[in-house]
């Protein structure tokens, strides 16, 4: 766990550094992070992608911290065990998402969350379900608008990973931020 | 909209297709007391068509999976009557049977039978129950299952479950698709149906109180939405897919009323009733918390439910026309999904056992907690109709299967498919005649 989240410190930093470097050049031609995470999102290109007129580089789709473009790390929020608090460690990785919806209205996001299998199931959709408000919260603060963001809980339904260990756990209890929906 | 068209095509497809994969049952615990019975192969009488299974050997493996009684091995007979006349008492004794049974099939012509049967004292030598039950060539099978219930009846004083249903959820996960489905099948594996199939998950079966419909939630829309399905016409109808969460149904005792777990607009889950025929939604519980798995007291006056509101997951109860909620569980740091037993004396919930998640009992009246599992997560305790067992799902190694217990916890099994994992298994009602 502690290693998990040294981890996410380290690409926060790193992904910080590149989105105020040559990756805004990349906004364009649609393929915005790919170079960064080589991670595509089922939802690219549509929303703000076409739009020119936002100027702040930190608003606009070609960041790998946040926006369609995000490398896959950046697309996901994990959680404690039973609860539905946002960690500090995803401030910056939300506000550019944020940012992003915020500069692009027409873009649409959907969060999915999920839980660990231990417990009962519904109860688990209603944890899945409060980390995706949570998360949205965030987003709303970061000004995108409430009818850019849907929410889905599939509880413990869509593990990402098989197996009944404090490993996988972690891995299991998580917001994934899907753009285009 | 055509994409939902030709799923609703698949699914009526697929609905009521007969399945390979039968469940395994295997008595894990608790035989050692059963009290010896000898179910004597049924013998045949009148012309037509032989009955297409062996009833007696039904009769006597529901007899045994109770966990109560212990048939004779056949081979082991010395003598095999099929009339009361030629049953000798002596010869039953030296073998240790308690009880005998013998019986004929008689073939009414057509697909139509009778299973004539005759249950003995064998220490008395008294006969204890004859009857009468008929059967066709489709239901031959259930018709076994009621000539046990009836068995069972008479010499333990509880009615028999064998002729009951179980619901249950499977899922088979390949490198290329997972697929999940809804199958009901006789309370002992055999006849498994498959009501629905799809790649998104299905959650949460739950009959409905004459055991014709069944309420669930699937993710086909890639969102959670509650169906109502007919058993046997297989009909389905979306009866709620409000924005959020639309999950646990949990139907009325009158049949009339869904109660729901919804977040909605403002993303809480709170509960609903939601009355089917003019789908009017009353809402019963309010707040920040997590408040879902509603469960209602025999009366329909009361609804037990899962809420976190004071940290941790524990059930509430709340009036079902709307009041205030009061706290129900207290013993230990989680306690959910509650499921009231036929007696309403008790609540069967998944509770934390020392980091253990565990089926356990909890007596209203005394507030006092029964862990009845050993697994590690265990879930979904479900009772028989008869309160005599309960089902739930539970691992063998990484794999989901069932397992059943009885209420004073003395007798288990372990049910488990020939692949994928199984789980959510809900038990149906009594058959409604």
């Amino acid at each position: 766990m502690t290693r998990f989240n040294a981890f996410a410190a380290l690409l926060v930093v790193t992904l910080v550094t590149a989105c105020s470097g040559p990756s805004r050049s990349t906004v364009d031609d649609g393929t915005a992070g790919a170079g960064a995470g080589g991670a595509a999102s089922s939802g690219m290109g549509e929303g703000g992608m076409g739009q020119g007129g936002a100027m702040d580089g930190s608003a606009m789709g070609g960041s790998a911290l946040g926006g369609p473009g995000a490398s896959q790390e950046n697309r996901v929020v994990y959680f404690e065990f039973d609860r539905f608090d946002v960690k500090s460690d995803y401030n910056a990785m939300l506000q550019a998402h944020g940012r992003y919806l915020s500069s692009n209205p027409t873009a649409r996001l959907r969060l999915e969350g999920h839980a660990d299998e231990r417990g009962s199931r519904e109860y688990n959709i209603g944890l899945g379900e409060k980390r995706a408000q949570a998360v949205r919260n965030v987003l709303l603060l970061q000004g995108a608008m409430s009818d850019q963001i849907a929410t889905v809980s599939f509880g413990e339904e869509r593990p990402a990973v098989i197996g009944s260990d404090e490993e996988a756990w972690s891995l299991n209890r998580r917001v994934e931020i899907v753009y285009g929906q | 909209m055509s994409r939902n068209s030709l799923l609703l095509a698949t699914l009526l497809a697929l609905f009521a297709s007969p399945l390979r994969a039968e469940l395994q049952i295997t008595i894990t615990e608790g035989v050692d007391k059963a009290v010896p019975i000898a179910v004597v192969p049924f013998g045949l009488q009148g012309m037509g068509t032989p009955p297409p299974l062996d009833a007696a050997a039904i009769v006597a493996a529901d007899l045994a999976r109770s966990g109560r009684f212990a048939p004779l091995d056949r081979k082991d007979m010395l003598q095999r009557p099929t009339t009361g006349a030629e049953v000798d008492f002596s010869d039953w004794r030296i073998q240790g049977s308690e009880v005998l049974i013998i019986g004929r099939v008689v073939q009414a012509g057509g697909d139509q039978y009778e299973i004539q049967f005759q249950v003995f004292d064998v220490l008395r030598g008294e006969q204890l129950l004859g009857y009468r039950q008929p059967a066709t060539t489709q239901n031959f099978r259930r018709s076994a299952h009621r000539v046990a219930d009836l068995i069972y009846e008479k010499l333990t004083g509880v009615r028999g479950v064998f002729s009951t249903r179980i619901a249950y959820v499977t899922v088979n996960r390949t490198p290329q698709r997972t697929n999940f489905r809804l199958i009901v099948a006789d309370a002992d594996g055999e006849n498994p149906r498959v009501m629905v199939e799809s790649p998104e998950p299905i959650m949460s079966p739950a009959w409905s109180p004459d055991g014709r419909k069944l309420a669930y939630v699937s993710f086909e829309a890639r969102r959670s939405e509650i169906y109502v399905q007919e058993l046997r016409s297989g009909a389905r109808k979306r009866v709620s897919a409000r924005p959020g969460v639309n999950g646990a149904p949990a139907w009325s005792p009158d049949g009339q009323r869904l109660a729901v777990s919804l977040s909605r607009q403002d993303g809480n889950l709170d509960i609903y009733t939601l009355d089917l025929n003019s789908q009017m939604l009353t809402r019963l519980t309010s707040g920040s918390s997590i408040d879902t798995e509603p469960a209602w007291s025999l009366d329909g006056r009361q609804i037990y439910f899962t809420s976190d509101a004071t940290g941790g997951p524990q059930v509430y109860r709340v009036p079902a026309e709307g009041g205030s909620p009061q706290r129900v569980t207290f013993e230990g740091n989680y306690n959910a999904r509650p499921r009231v037993a036929p007696d309403g004396k008790q609540l069967a919930v998944v509770h934390n056992d020392r980091g253990n998640y565990r089926i356990a009992v909890v007596d209203l009246a005394r507030s006092s907690t029964q862990v009845l599992s050993d697994g590690r997560l265990d879930e979904s305790p479900s009772f028989a109709p008869n309160g005599e067992t309960l089902i739930y799902a539970t691992r063998d190694g990484a794999r989901g299967v069932l397992a059943t217990v009885s209420a004073n916890g003395r007798i288990k099994q372990r049910i488990s498919a020939l692949e994928g994992d199984v789980r959510e298994p809900a038990w149906s009602p009594f058959p409604v005649n």
